[in-house]
């Protein structure tokens, strides 16, 4: 029977966790900027892709 | 033919195309940017989006004041050892390409070890090694590569900007409380007498009272506080039900599960903190790259070169001027304070101060007044005072630049709130004595539920969501509005008023009309031909305007700074200018810029220069006319009056030659006798008749760069929209009496079960949810409409 503390502990304690990660996200400054994160995300590929490029332009105007 | 545009920058490049690398500039700024970021692999830029730079300004020796100990010490964020960081404003930031590039800024500079964009205040964060580079060196390469930084006076006085974040920890704890609560209180909605939970319901109860705690004690202290300050004024604030509301819920609660009498309302009072808090959340919209609290010191520079007596120049700092310092204004700099021009020509763009875009010339002697911008090379100048003291920032001490325009307003909701206060403390009175008489066992029952369900959460929603989304469809309409109380404020005004130049004319273009005898084709010829080698602001504009003609070579040029033009083609002597130039045989004074025209020495006739308005300038005025009262206030001469009176409605009153301080008294005066003012300037001179009424537009050609202390930036392109927005806030208003209308009736619903003494935790956990989230549906969808009328 006294399962129930055990689950209601789990859960609470779930809880709690998130809360905290909330508020810890928040201090962190997450959330003040909810712009150019969306952006910045999307540089990763273009700099891996922009690689060969500059050789192609070197190899044209020398 | 069109021409080509700039690869850079986007402009069109004219007739002087540069080219490099099969690609057009428009200038040599432009390519050399191009140069940089071709040699450090960097013209992924021109990828992510096409033509996304500016053209880089001229900025040698403007920056010098950055080695200064004390001004990189205000600037950085962080400093130690030999890390610094540093949070710059740009304002061009506004694509992807320049968030791009400005995270790379390392591979411009080694020593940059970060730099990270914050794309909706357009700031950039960079993080340098001082030993090695320093602020004034990251400073000239952003502005190298046309992201030059923003530094203001303002930022030396700021320092560190504290971020309040209390109202999202007070939302996330609600939310917390709320989800949990309302989880632990399922079971016993049912009412199932199970043994598990007959023998659980203790421990859950005494669980959720747990988690009400930090609601009530945290979340909620804000509506405690406000009504206790609204009670100290005397005031019914809607935060008094409120308050009254959550804490006879929370100690009825308690005092049930103390005594077994039931499982409390817990749920209740976690979701009513939390839908009210959503409500305050949502109606704080802020626009991060404007700023509506500007005053001088936005505009004025930290630091400027003053000149000792033996001639070496030194940076200080601008509130170290004092009276008899002998300053260098250089190219495109502010002149901080006023003084008398040394050495130099003057060529003042006055546009902050009063939104006049053409420049005025000075010679030495001249007086300069604070707040102009020198255009025309390096001038030298003495301060005649400091400061504080300058005319235009005196007008800063006055009282009006204090004072909060949302004290003494009443807002509709706390209008409404005093009735209803007074109203369900008399229905619970009266239940409460009804109950004493037949069952005096429920008459405590009774009187709690009453000021339980009665706790006007929907009442307090209403407004914020209401103006929150109108907030919100008039910025994407680029109408930026400060906050919620200034649609109110608006839609109670009654008297129109606007300032002229630069509000209602437009400052990018103006008319010029011919006036004299008529000019032969060769004297046409040999005007348009002169006109192109003069760089005076004038000149360009009529250049511009004159028909395109042949492009012939002149014999003789010459330019008479402060005067005019004298030309020599073929036998063909013209004299363009001022009229004592050109010798004007009746020299009126006359209020309108002129610029007069002789041919071999005969008087020819004269360009008179008018103010080209805003497109639908005259259809606004003819909407307003119908509820407001109109009046044009001007800083200017009376030379356009003849103008007005026929493009304006008759009753518009036109009051003309007004200082800064006249505007500002006028509105005052006008307040005194029941106006309600919306005053619609653009320039620093109107600052404090934006401030003295009682809602402030400022008119902005460009919203990231200018624009005055005001509670509202209206974008230029939209100044004809003008009546549209002021009518939906009205409208706005009406939404908001119709959900108090639709509230009311929940809270009759309610009050019957609360009055009948039949009111059980799960019927408030319904109602009180139900109402709230109902009228944030209405209201929502009522100002949606609203806004698609609005186009």
């Amino acid at each position: 029977m006294s399962v129930i503390y055990i689950l209601l502990s789990v859960s609470v304690v779930i809880g709690v966790t998130f809360f905290v990660l909330f508020i810890l996200a928040v201090k962190s400054g997450q959330y003040d900027d909810d712009y150019t994160p969306s952006v910045r995300m999307l540089f990763e590929d273009e700099l891996v892709k922009e690689e060969p490029k500059p050789k192609i332009k070197t190899n044209k105007s020398n | 033919m069109k021409n080509e545009s700039c690869f850079h920058c986007g402009d069109d490049c004219g007739n002087h195309v540069i080219s490099f690398q099969e690609k057009s500039f428009c200038c040599n700024g432009c390519k050399t940017v191009f140069e940089i970021f071709n040699e450090n692999d960097l013209t992924c830029y021109y990828d992510l989006q096409n033509s996304p730079g500016a053209i880089p300004k001229e900025i040698e020796g403007k920056y010098d004041f950055l080695s200064q100990e004390n001004i990189i010490e205000k600037l950085t964020e962080f400093r130690d050892g030999s890390i610094e960081v540093a949070t710059l404003y740009i304002p061009h930031i506004h694509c992807s390409s320049c968030i791009w590039i400005l995270e790379n800024l390392n591979k411009l500079n080694p020593n940059i070890s970060d730099s990270q964009v914050n794309f909706g205040k357009k700031t950039v964060r960079v993080t340098y090694n001082s030993d090695a580079t320093n602020l004034k060196a990251v400073v000239l390469l952003l502005s190298s590569i046309g992201y030059e930084p923003y530094i203001s006076l303002d930022d030396f006085n700021s320092g560190k900007k504290h971020i309040n974040r209390s109202l999202i920890y007070k939302l996330g704890v609600a939310a917390f409380g709320f989800g949990n609560i309302m989880f632990l209180s399922f079971p016993e909605y049912f009412e199932v007498n199970e043994f598990w939970l007959e023998q659980y319901k203790p421990f859950f109860r005494w669980l959720m009272f747990a988690m009400s705690l930090p609601i009530v004690f945290y979340s909620a202290q804000d509506y405690f506080i406000s009504a206790y300050k609204g009670l100290k004024a005397k005031l019914l604030n809607i935060d008094v039900p409120i308050a009254l509301g959550v804490a006879v819920l929370f100690i009825r609660s308690t005092i049930e599960i103390m005594f077994d009498i039931g499982s409390g309302f817990f749920d209740s009072l976690a979701g009513l903190i939390f839908f009210l808090l959503t409500g305050k959340f949502f109606q704080q919209k802020t626009y991060n790259f404007l700023s509506f609290e500007r005053d001088y010191k936005s505009y004025f520079p930290i630091a400027i070169t003053k000149i000792d007596n033996n001639g070496h120049e030194n940076s200080i700092q601008v509130y170290d001027i004092e009276k008899g310092d002998r300053i260098l204004i250089r190219n495109e700099e502010l002149i901080p304070v006023d003084g008398i021009l040394i050495n130099g020509k003057g060529k003042i763009d006055y546009s902050f101060v009063t939104g006049e875009s053409q420049t005025i010339s000075k010679q030495s002697g001249d007086k300069l007044f604070a707040g102009g911008k020198q255009t025309n090379g390096v001038i030298e100048m003495e301060a005649l005072k400091s400061v504080e003291q300058s005319y235009l920032t005196q007008l800063w001490s006055n009282d009006v630049f204090n004072k909060n325009k949302e004290d003494g307003f009443t807002n509709i909701t706390n209008t409404i709130s005093k009735h209803f206060t007074i109203t369900i403390l008399t229905i619970a009175a009266i239940a409460t004595t009804f109950w004493l008489l037949v069952d005096p066992s429920k008459a405590m029952n009774v009187f709690t539920a009453v000021l339980i369900i009665a706790c006007p959460c929907a009442i307090a929603l209403s407004a914020p969501f209401t103006f929150g989304n109108l907030l919100r469809i008039f910025g994407k309409k680029k109408f930026y509005v400060k906050n919620a109380t200034v649609i109110e404020q608006l839609a109670q005004i009654n008297t129109v008023i606007f300032d002229k130049t630069g509000t209602i004319t437009s400052n990018k273009n103006s008319n010029a009309e011919y006036d004299g005898a008529s000019l032969s084709d060769s004297e046409n010829l040999v005007l348009k031909n002169s006109l192109r080698g003069s760089n005076h602001p004038l000149s360009r504009t009529l250049y511009d305007i004159l028909k395109e003609n042949n492009i012939i070579t002149l014999d003789t040029f010459e330019e008479h700074i402060g005067k005019g033009i004298e030309v020599k083609h073929n036998n063909l002597n013209m004299k363009i200018g001022s009229a004592s130039f050109v010798g004007n045989p009746d020299e009126n004074a006359v209020l309108n810029t002129t610029v007069h025209v002789s041919s071999n020495d005969v008087y020819k006739g004269k360009f008179t220069f008018y103010n080209s308005y805003r497109k639908g300038v005259s259809k606004l005025f003819n909407q307003l006319k119908q509820q407001f009262d109109l009046v044009i206030l001007s800083g200017d001469n009376e030379g356009e009056r003849e103008n007005l009176t026929k493009l304006l409605p008759a009753k518009t009153k036109l009051i003309f030659n007004q200082k800064p301080e006249d505007k500002l008294d006028f509105i005052k005066y006008h307040q005194s006798e029941g106006a309600k003012v919306l005053m619609i300037g653009d320039g620093l001179n109107d600052a404090g008749a934006l401030a003295q009424s009682e809602v402030g537009i400022a008119i902005s050609e460009d919203v990231n760069v200018f624009s005055p202390a005001c509670d509202a930036i209206l974008d230029a392109s939209k100044f004809e929209q003008l009546f549209s927005y002021i009518s939906a806030s009205k409208s706005a208003i009406k939404i908001i009496k119709w959900s108090f209308v639709l509230s009311f009736f929940y809270n009759i619903i309610g009050l019957y079960f609360a009055t009948t003494g039949q009111l059980e935790p799960v019927v408030a956990a319904i109602l009180m949810p139900l109402s709230s989230i109902s009228i944030v549906i209405f209201t929502t969808i009522a100002t949606n409409l609203l806004g698609k009328r609005l186009e």
